[in-house]
């Protein structure tokens, strides 16, 4: 995808101290965190870990209580940054209207927006179903959609929220697929997953939460073959206490 | 007697009988003029509501619910002291005009419209807000889109407000004053006309109204019944 915004300013991310205790309650308890301009960071953790408030955090959904999200040396950037939930809004139109949905705001030409559309929906292999409506796509499907419609928008930073969750193997494989190729258009991943597998499968580099904090940022590799945190190590031989998101 | 008046109201209607033809077609004018205006006005300033962050939104959203069962003579009344010779647009010469009729019969249905829009647009916004958000929409933008999206739904408030309005009485003959061939509906003539004891054309216009307001919700159900079928 063509005329990404941003450019390279808004990285590293540098994310310190971010907390958030929403009457007294503390579900991010001091995030520190820094970011580079490339590859695919998974978070993992329990569940209640923080790892969807940080997201939210970082896309602006979540202001927090105290701490700093510094964006290449200055604010949060207008446009750049999209995220793509667990359970993706579908609009009651086709398919193709639905990619397009984030090109709205930048008010391009009917033309422009459909031809636009259409080229990244032949990317994830929809383009045959652009005319019907999106809420007849399966489940996997309508996550690709949602993929695509970010995609479209060529942001530098996509946010994943277990974008595979409730998805059989073969559209997990599928989504998998497509968010690589984001990753090879330059596109900066940060994604959410509980699958342990779809982590070594993706990830450049992990970042462990519990607890509200981050207790380990290590590249892929190293984290599975040598965690170094206990939580970390426990979190992986299936150990460490699941407890009811928030 | 019913019986016998019953068959004359159905021999006016089987004779295509001219005065009926003429009262229905006023009264289509009359309610599907509101009816418009009421959708270009109501289904805007409910969804406005449902997106909008402003203090007193609450306030508003009880004033627009209690507004639906404002009484049509007060709006008549009003529109009336408006529109009279002394009053601000007493220059344009409106009262007793179809004109006059379709502005009361629009402030009828406006807040019933936009009232229903509210509660619609409301529980979409919260189900995409935050994806919009995310998406850089603008506030004007999130309303379009959820209009849009809502559409189907919102045809309820439509009909809603041209079930009141095709029904209203009180309003219309304040500001239309029931002038034969000039402003008489079929609710200000089913009115007359039983006062008058002729019961047969009242009965007639009541079939009619009864008809044309069940066939536009059949057209309506089955609109919207496709369209959930074809977009979901």
């Amino acid at each position: 995808m063509s005329g990404r915004p941003g450019g390279g300013a808004m990285f590293p991310i540098r994310i310190r101290g971010l907390r958030h205790a929403p009457n007294g309650r503390e579900l991010l308890s001091g995030v520190d965190l820094e970011l580079g301009d490339e590859g695919i960071t998974v978070l993992l953790g329990p569940n209640g870990a923080g790892k969807t408030l940080l997201l939210r955090a970082l896309c602006g959904l979540l202001v927090p209580s105290s701490g700093t999200l510094d964006w290449g040396g200055g604010a949060r950037p207008e446009r750049g940054v999209m995220m793509v939930f667990q359970n993706p809004m579908m609009l009651r139109a086709s398919v193709l209207a639905n990619a397009v949905l984030g090109l709205k705001p930048l008010n391009l030409s009917r033309h422009d927006c459909s031809s636009r559309g259409m080229a990244v929906l032949e990317r994830i292999g929809l383009a045959h179903r652009a005319q019907d409506s999106a809420r007849q796509l399966s489940g996997g499907e309508q996550q690709r959609l949602a993929l695509a419609r970010a995609w479209l928008t060529s942001p530098r930073l996509l946010l994943l929220d277990e974008p595979t969750a409730s998805l059989d193997p073969s559209a997990t494989a599928e989504v998998e697929r497509i968010v690589r190729e984001i990753r090879t258009d330059g596109t900066r991943i940060l994604m959410v997953t509980h699958n342990l597998g779809q982590a070594t499968r993706l990830a450049d580099d992990i970042v462990f939460m519990s607890g509200g904090r981050v207790h380990e940022h290590t590249p892929a590799r190293r984290f599975f073959s040598r965690p170094q945190s206990d939580e970390a190590r426990r979190f992986i031989q299936g150990e460490l206490p699941w407890r009811m998101s928030f | 007697m019913f019986a016998s008046t019953l068959t004359d109201a159905i021999r006016l209607l089987a004779a295509l009988d001219h005065r009926v033809a003429e009262i229905v077609g006023l009264s289509l004018q009359v309610s599907g003029g509101a009816v418009v205006l009421g959708t270009l006005i109501g289904l805007p300033l409910g969804a406005c509501i449902a997106v909008g962050r402003f203090r007193g939104k609450a306030g508003v959203s009880v004033l627009i619910n209690a507004l639906m069962g404002l009484p049509s003579v007060v709006v008549g009344v009003v529109v009336y002291l408006f529109l009279s010779r002394s009053g601000p647009f007493g220059a344009f010469g409106l009262l007793y005009t179809p004109l006059a009729m379709v502005v009361a019969q629009t402030l009828l249905v406006v807040p019933l419209m936009a009232a229903i829009a509210r509660q619609v647009v409301e529980d979409a916004w919260q189900r995409y807000a935050e994806e919009l958000q995310v998406m850089r929409f603008t506030w004007w933008q999130s309303v379009t889109t959820l209009l849009h999206d809502c559409r189907h739904s919102l045809l309820v408030a439509v009909l809603a407000g041209l079930g009141r309005a095709m029904s209203e009485v009180g309003a219309v003959m304040i500001v239309g004053g029931n002038i034969d061939r000039a402003t008489r509906v079929m609710t200000t003539a089913i009115a007359l006309e039983t006062s008058k004891g002729d019961l047969p054309l009242a009965i007639a216009l009541g079939i009619v109204l009864i008809v044309l307001i069940l066939a536009l919700n059949a057209v309506a159900f089955g609109l919207r019944h496709w369209a959930m079928r074809r977009y979901g």
